[in-house]
């Protein structure tokens, strides 16, 4: 298996063109992406990284694929700002441009919305070897084909992405975690559900699977808060963790602490009114773990090492382990196969089901 | 008439015309003059293009059956909503048919638990949230067009409004759709989950002009109504002080609602169409609404005053009830109309520029208002940078509208310029494509037809628009929209 390290915009542009298959990776925090035959060369975005321009005052940021989202984190967090969905897997070492591909927001993506809100312009390496920048470099844009989103959650199927503009917000000054009683499935979708519309404007909305509790945070300035978390408590009966467990606990979940160490890891989209369904399916099976986040529309699923899963009613990606890349119903258009080959007409990169 | 990609006007064919009735069930095609004066512009008003035929669809099925009869005849079709296009995106294509969609207004399916509601792309865009609303839910993109804009135009657009900043555009708002693809495909895209797998096909397909297919059915996102606004207006003796206000404001990291700033000319319009009540003697205002649960206003109200005291203001107007917040916003909302009617016609520009440029970006414009005796009003979101000049001019007066024309063109030079865009939310459409090239490359541009031809390979969905094409007029906006000249909608 070959392996390309290019350090300039330049060589990548040479990587992609130096063999008729090829396939970027980032850090291997998703490794089941990149699961390709061995004909591919990889091209790994280690050498591309660093923070490019990064304007406080224009709420926008600009860096290299290879970046690692600490990094990111870091900078950001030194200005008061932050990305909004809680980039995932960043203590593991994941990388901007693998996250994008991944198409992976955390439990913070409740508020305002998940990676794919806050990507404004990507500059890529297309199939046919040429550097293109798509979307802008401002908040605000409304020119051209938005080709930023497309790239989120596209497995580096269409292109490899060379630098990545996004939006950030400033962070609020104070977080406050509740952890909610929640008996049943039928309790987490009922509190899942009346939380979601509410006054409070939650910042992160998620449900263990195994333990009889929803988890609800909510930012804002400090002083604000205690009658908010107080009024929550009223309604719904919980606890609050002190501030460094619940630090200590959404880090976890960014992490997937809670997974099998070396097990299969995949993440489903469901609707809230699906959760009962999903915690029902999980449970039935052999030693599977799982999470529930986004307020009930993301689900992850875990299995021991060598375990793979073979089957799911909602559609989801494979992110490491063995299995399917995708899982469960996928819709396949004519459409799907004519835009990769506007973009990678020799099929250079994967196709889609490859 | 105009004409690209290969598809070329044709004399009107009594035989395709006959063919194209047999599509659909009698009584949904309209042809004649006086129909189809109608539709022969949109909210771009310089510039009009006789169609074929007008066909107005009941259903679902009716649009698939038509974009797949114009896909076998490589018939130019072009979409429209309710043709509030200010970019001249809805403008027919001479000798091709337009797809009209008001009749597909259903909203088929509201879920307040889910906070989604899957409607059809003929519904206009505040009828949403009047519907969502007894549920204390809204729709959160808000055109200054909403009362009359339809859904399927939002999507076409990727449509913005004063809450971009916090909230985004449409797109962030569109979690799945269905759409007849210009190939007569018809596709599913997303759903009802937050979530997306596999790489983001709505977000694709959202903001692309008409010039995919036709949206048939759209999911939307819900959101919870804001327990509390917080709205106050700021007078400044100079642009540059409400301007210095706004970046105050950003740094303080306070995530206001919506940050808006009118200038002298836009202000002294307001007062005389609507009454507005400004401060004297400012030559700019700045409007901010803070938005969120009451506690969290309270504090943040704290801070925003301290800004705004600092900022040396002339004077600084809270709203206390809200009828004072709907003042301040009919005078902010009315404004373009307002402008309008202090001149025969005028030009309106979308442009973006980097936030902390935008003073600088003022100070330009009027000094090129100076000098070229143009007189230009500006009314923008400062909170994204999204600058709407205003360019008044009569036309009767010889030169005139080529003066404006070119302070226009200086404009959007400067936005790319600073690096930022040659549109906000309005879209490129007929208007901007010379343009485009200013800002993508060759390269980019050849990718992004290639992405067309794939969605589009004869090129029949909305041809002519957002691409350049050889030797064709820069054009541009003149004049009030008939509806604003009705007093039905206004501008931002
Ligand atoms: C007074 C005024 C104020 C405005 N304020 C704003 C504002 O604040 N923010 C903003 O973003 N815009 C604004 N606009 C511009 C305009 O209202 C928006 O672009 C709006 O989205 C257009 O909607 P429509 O239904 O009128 O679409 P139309 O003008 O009919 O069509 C617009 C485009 O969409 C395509 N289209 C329509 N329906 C479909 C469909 N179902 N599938 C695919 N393509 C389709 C058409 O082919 C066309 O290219 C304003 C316009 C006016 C006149």
């Amino acid at each position: 298996m070959t392996s390309l390290t290019p350090s300039t915009l330049a060589e990548l542009a040479d990587a992609v063109r130096s063999s008729p298959r090829v396939i970027a990776v980032g850090a291997g925090t998703k490794p089941r992406l990149s699961q390709v035959a061995d004909e591919f060369v990889r091209i790994s975005t280690a050498k591309l990284r660093g923070i490019v321009e990064y304007e406080p005052s224009e709420f926008t940021f600009t860096a290299l694929a290879g970046t690692p989202l600490a990094e990111i984190v870091a900078a950001l967090g030194e200005r008061g700002q932050y990305l909004p969905f809680d980039p995932i897997l960043a203590e593991a070492g994941a990388t901007l441009g693998g996250t994008i591909a991944a198409g992976l927001s955390g439990p913070g993506r409740w508020r305002f919305g998940g990676l794919r809100d806050f990507i404004l312009g990507v500059q890529f390496v297309d199939g046919e070897g040429r550097l293109l920048r798509l979307g802008g470099k401002v908040v605000k844009n409304a020119a051209g084909f938005d080709v930023p989103k497309f790239f989120v959650g596209s497995a580096g199927r269409f292109g490899v992405m060379a630098e990545i503009t996004f939006k950030v917000f400033p962070r609020p000054a104070a977080l406050r975690t509740l952890r909610l009683d929640a008996v049943d499935d039928a309790a987490k979708l009922a509190l899942l559900t009346a939380a979601a519309n509410t006054r409070w404007e939650l910042d992160a909305l998620d449900a263990a699977v195994d333990q009889p509790a929803v988890f609800a945070r909510v930012g804002g300035p400090p002083a604000a808060l205690d009658a908010i978390v107080a009024e929550i408590l009223g309604k719904f009966p919980g606890v609050e963790p002190a501030r460094a467990e619940a630090d200590r606990f959404w880090r976890g979940i960014a992490e997937f602490r809670w997974a099998h160490a070396n097990g299969t890891l995949a993440k489903l989209a469901l609707t809230p009114a699906q959760v009962p369904e999903f915690n029902a399916w999980l449970r039935a099976q052999t030693d599977a773990r799982g999470w529930v986040s986004g307020g009930g529309n993301v689900g992850y699923v875990s299995l021991p090492a060598g375990a793979r899963l073979a089957h799911s009613r909602w559609p989801g990606v494979t992110l490491r382990g063995d299995g399917p890349l995708w899982l469960g119903p996928k819709p396949r258009f004519e459409i799907m196969r004519t835009v990769k080959a506007a973009l990678d007409p020799e099929n250079r990169f994967p196709s889609l089901d490859e | 008439m105009f004409q690209s990609e290969g598809v070329t006007a044709s004399a009107p064919n009594p035989d395709l015309l006959r063919r194209l009735a047999a599509v659909v069930p009698p009584g949904r095609v309209l042809e004649g003059a006086a129909p189809l004066a109608a539709y022969e512009s949109d909210g771009l008003t310089a510039f009009q293009a006789t169609p074929l035929a007008v066909v107005v669809p009941e259903t679902q099925d009716e649009v698939i059956a038509l974009v797949r009869f114009c896909a076998a005849e490589k018939l130019p079709f072009v979409a429209r909503g309710s043709g509030t296009s200010l970019s001249g995106g809805s403008l027919p294509f001479a000798g091709g048919i337009v797809i009209a969609l008001n009749r597909l207004n259903k909203i088929l399916r509201l879920d307040p638990a889910q906070r989604i509601a899957v409607v059809e792309p003929g519904v206009i865009n505040l009828a949403v949230t009047a519907a969502a609303q007894p549920h204390g839910l809204h729709y959160a993109p808000d055109p200054s067009s909403q009362s009359i804009c339809t859904i399927g135009g939002n999507v076409a657009f990727n449509a913005g409004g004063a809450h971009c900043l916090k909230y985004g555009m449409t797109s962030n708002h569109v979690l799945g759709l269905k759409a007849v693809l210009a190939t007569g495909e018809v596709v599913e895209f997303g759903g009802a989950s937050r979530e997306q797998i596999g790489p983001d096909w709505t977000g694709l397909f959202v903001g692309n002009e008409g010039l995919f297919g036709i949206a048939l059915e759209i999911t939307l996102q819900l959101l919870p109504r804001a327990e509390m606004f917080h709205t106050v207006l700021a007078g400044y003796r100079t642009l540059e002080q409400a301007g210095d206000a706004v970046t105050a404001i950003v740094a303080s990291g306070l995530l206001p609602g919506a940050i808006e700033i009118m200038d002298a000319l836009a202000l002294e319009a307001a007062v005389a169409a609507v009454h507005a009540d400004y401060p004297p003697g400012c030559e700019a205002v700045l409007i901010v609404e803070l938005e969120g649960p009451r506690e969290v206003v309270a504090v943040d109200r704290g801070r925003l005053d301290a800004i705004l005291a600092a900022s040396k203001p002339v004077e600084v107007r809270p709203a206390r009830d809200a009828a004072e917040r709907l003042a301040i916003w009919k005078g902010r909302k009315s404004a373009f109309s307002a402008v309008g009617r202090l001149s025969p016609d005028f030009i309106v520009q979308d442009g973006v520029v980097p936030r902390r440029r935008l003073g600088e970006a003022l100070r330009k414009i009027n000094a090129w208002s100076r000098e070229m005796g143009v007189r230009c009003a500006n009314v923008f979101h400062a909170g994204d940078g999204n600058l709407h000049p205003l360019i008044l001019y009569d036309g009767r007066e010889p030169g005139a509208l080529h003066r404006a024309e070119e302070l226009a063109g200086k404009i959007l030079r400067m936005c790319i310029e600073m690096g930022g865009s040659i549109t906000g939310e309005h879209g490129v459409g007929m208007e901007k494509r010379e343009y485009l090239p200013a800002m993508f490359g060759p390269e980019e541009i050849a990718c992004m037809k290639r992405l067309r031809a794939a969605f589009d390979p004869h090129g029949i969905a909305n041809p002519g628009k957002m691409f350049p094409v050889d030797g064709a007029p820069a054009l541009s906006q003149h004049g009030l929209h008939s509806l604003e000249k009705a007093g039905v909608i206004s501008r931002e």
